[in-house]
């Protein structure tokens, strides 16, 4: 497999990391991999309270090069905002609260470790 | 989970404690620091978070909120590298959190873990001792400075692994850096024996330096007038242990200082295009000490004084007045102790013959006038010796060093002190030098032979300002003759060398 590939592959499996995690949580998954021309939207979940939970899932096969949680920039962050508007303007979505959370799966030797870190603002 | 540790805020020779607080919290991964820091502070997040990974740790996945307090204190310098990463460590429980109180640190990071020497250790321990901290952490080639603070427990760190067994409480192995490069060995003091012939110059600057007067040597150029006033250092006494540590401390910020104290007294000779933040002191938010300061308890030296911008002349007013000085700039006031005892150097003109036998002057009188103008007024008030040189003559040239040497003259002129301290310290003066003129003619014993002055106050020879100076100035001659009370042929000697000047004004 090519290094992109792989790194998709990798990815893939970081999203279903994370959406195993949220539904652990007790949330509903709404929407996974949304796709429109600003970019794409790993996850959209709802919470019991009824907020929306738009969350970006990052993942690393390892620490080398820090926590993956480091990689998501002011601009990514902006982005998603953003997209997170087009996602609830276009499926009608009333939500009483909007929030953003970033996921950070890395593998380990010994596992998975999942970083949820939630409401994030610049 | 947070944690804290501590350095100090310089603000010229005085610091303030300043506690590092490091608050890990939920957020994406991000340093930030806060508490007006300038940017060689704010650079500290990126020296800190390689120096640690490199020693081995983990910097904090989370965000990071470094505090520096009292926040509203502006803040420079990289000297909190430190204790910024000491409380980070703490923060992470990666160093016990209560290791680092009552613990002062000064020290800046290289990013492979390294650490570097930093300005004001000295300054910055006198501060945190007097704060009740008790142990200090400094870089391990400045040990030997933390060490003149008596009182604290010192330790000297060369990495940032260093730093982390000293708050285990784990033994550090001694520096391997060498201690500090050693001291460039200090210049042996020029010596007054190698002055030849002017006698009555050296006599005036053995006056200058007993009673601590501010002297005026003019004369055409080439008669020893840098000479001699390289040469007043090394009679003067020792410094006390109190002014030992204030220069001491003002080297320190200079990044100066090297294993000692400074024990005797400074000379600073700037240029005569020395600018205005170079004289008082200055930079950009937080200032850093000028040529008074350097050399305060010492010697200013302005050679070729009427060429200094007169900007900068006035602004040695009132340093010269007060022994301080405050740099204001927009967000804080510094401080500084200037007491510098101020020996100016001129020719009497522009082309430097003028009033000079056989010399051959191409100024026009005005010119002349006008030349030495530039240092009339407040400044040349304040002075109470004027010494006018001539070149010597060929006998006393050949005559060259069999003048006293320093140590004999320095011997005279510390017995002058010491009588000095004795009549003067109930009165709150040090020096002759010193004394208002109100004390000198009330408070202290008339003069012997007062009715002299009298007299030449009378004839206009001097003015009641001049009064003043030579009573000075008697005083000394008396205090260097041994004498507990002015006598007349003090007094004589003094009126004398004060009609020299007048002479000297006059041609």
């Amino acid at each position: 497999m090519s290094v992109a590939r792989v790194t998709r592959a990798l990815g893939a499996w970081g999203e279903d990391v994370a959406e195993r995690h949220i539904e652990r949580l007790g949330w509903t998954v709404l929407d996974r991999n949304w796709r429109c021309p600003r970019g794409e939207l790993d996850l959209v979940a709802r919470q019991h309270d009824g907020t929306v939970v738009f969350v970006e899932v990052k993942t690393r096969s390892g620490r080398g090069y820090g926590s993956p949680l480091e990689a998501v920039t002011v601009a990514k962050i902006a982005k998603l905002h953003e997209m997170a508007q087009w996602w609830l303007r276009e499926h009608q979505v009333r939500a009483p609260r909007v929030r953003i959370d970033v996921i950070g799966v890395v593998r380990e030797a010994g596992g998975v470790d999942v970083d949820h870190v939630r409401g994030v603002t610049r | 989970m947070s944690a804290s540790a501590f350095s100090v805020a310089l603000i010229g020779t005085e610091g303030t404690i300043v506690e590092v607080e490091a608050a890990v919290g939920a957020g994406l991964p991000r340093t930030v620091l806060v508490g007006l820091p300038d940017s060689a502070l704010y650079e500290a997040r990126d020296r800190c978070k390689p120096a640690v990974q490199a020693s081995g740790l983990p910097w904090p996945e989370h965000l990071l909120t470094i505090n520096l307090t009292p926040a509203a204190l502006p803040k420079a310098g990289t000297h909190y590298d430190l204790a910024i990463a000491a409380a980070v460590l703490a923060a992470g429980r990666h160093v016990p959190p209560e290791s680092t109180s009552n613990t002062v640190m000064m020290g800046e990071l290289k990013l492979d873990g390294r650490v570097q020497a930093v300005r004001g250790v000295l300054p910055a321990l006198v501060t945190a001792l007097h704060a009740g901290m008790t142990r200090a952490i400094v870089p391990a080639n400045q040990l030997a400075e933390a060490r003149l603070v008596d009182g604290m427990t010192v330790w000297g760190v060369s990495t940032l692994s260093d730093l982390v067994d000293v708050l285990h409480g784990r033994p550090i192995s001694e520096p391997t850096v060498p201690p500090a490069e050693p001291n460039p060995e200090p210049t042996p003091e020029l010596d007054l024996s190698e002055v030849a012939g002017q006698h009555e110059a050296r006599w005036a600057l053995e006056v200058a330096a007993a009673g601590r007067h501010h002297l005026y040597l003019q004369g055409p150029p080439g008669v020893g007038k840098t000479m001699l006033a390289s040469r007043l250092p090394s009679i003067l006494p020792d410094l006390s242990p109190a002014e030992s540590l204030e220069v001491s401390m003002i080297r320190s910020l200079l990044g100066e200082l090297g294993d000692g104290l400074v024990t005797r007294p400074p000379f600073c000779d700037p240029h005569h295009s020395a600018s205005l933040s170079a004289m008082v002191g200055g930079g950009p938010r937080v200032a850093r000490p000028g040529c008074i300061s350097m050399a305060h308890r010492g010697v200013l030296f302005l050679d070729e004084a009427p060429e200094f911008a007169t900007n900068v002349l006035d602004a040695l007013r009132t340093p010269l007045e007060s022994g301080w000085v405050n740099i204001a700039r927009a967000q804080l006031t510094t401080r500084f102790p200037a007491r510098f005892q101020l020996v100016i150097a001129s020719n009497p003109c522009k082309c430097g013959q003028h009033g000079v036998a056989e010399g051959k002057c191409r100024c026009s009188p005005n010119d002349a006038r006008r030349y030495l103008e530039r240092l009339s007024g407040p400044i040349l008030d304040r002075v109470d010796l004027q010494q006018h040189l001539l070149p010597p003559s060929r006998a006393s040239l050949t005559a060259a060093g069999t003048g006293e040497s320093s140590a004999v003259v320095a011997d005279r002129v510390r017995e002058a002190r010491q009588r000095q301290a004795r009549r003067l310290a109930p009165l709150g003066f040090r020096c002759n030098g010193d004394v208002p003129g109100s004390v000198l003619r009330s408070t202290l014993p008339v003069p012997r032979g007062i009715e002299l002055l009298d007299h030449a106050l009378i004839r206009g020879h001097v003015t009641s300002r001049g009064v003043d100076k030579v009573l000075r100035v008697a005083w000394t001659i008396a205090d260097l003759a041994g004498s507990d009370r002015v006598e007349r042929k003090h007094l004589q000697t003094a009126l004398a060398m004060r009609q020299g000047e007048l002479i000297g004004a006059a041609a």
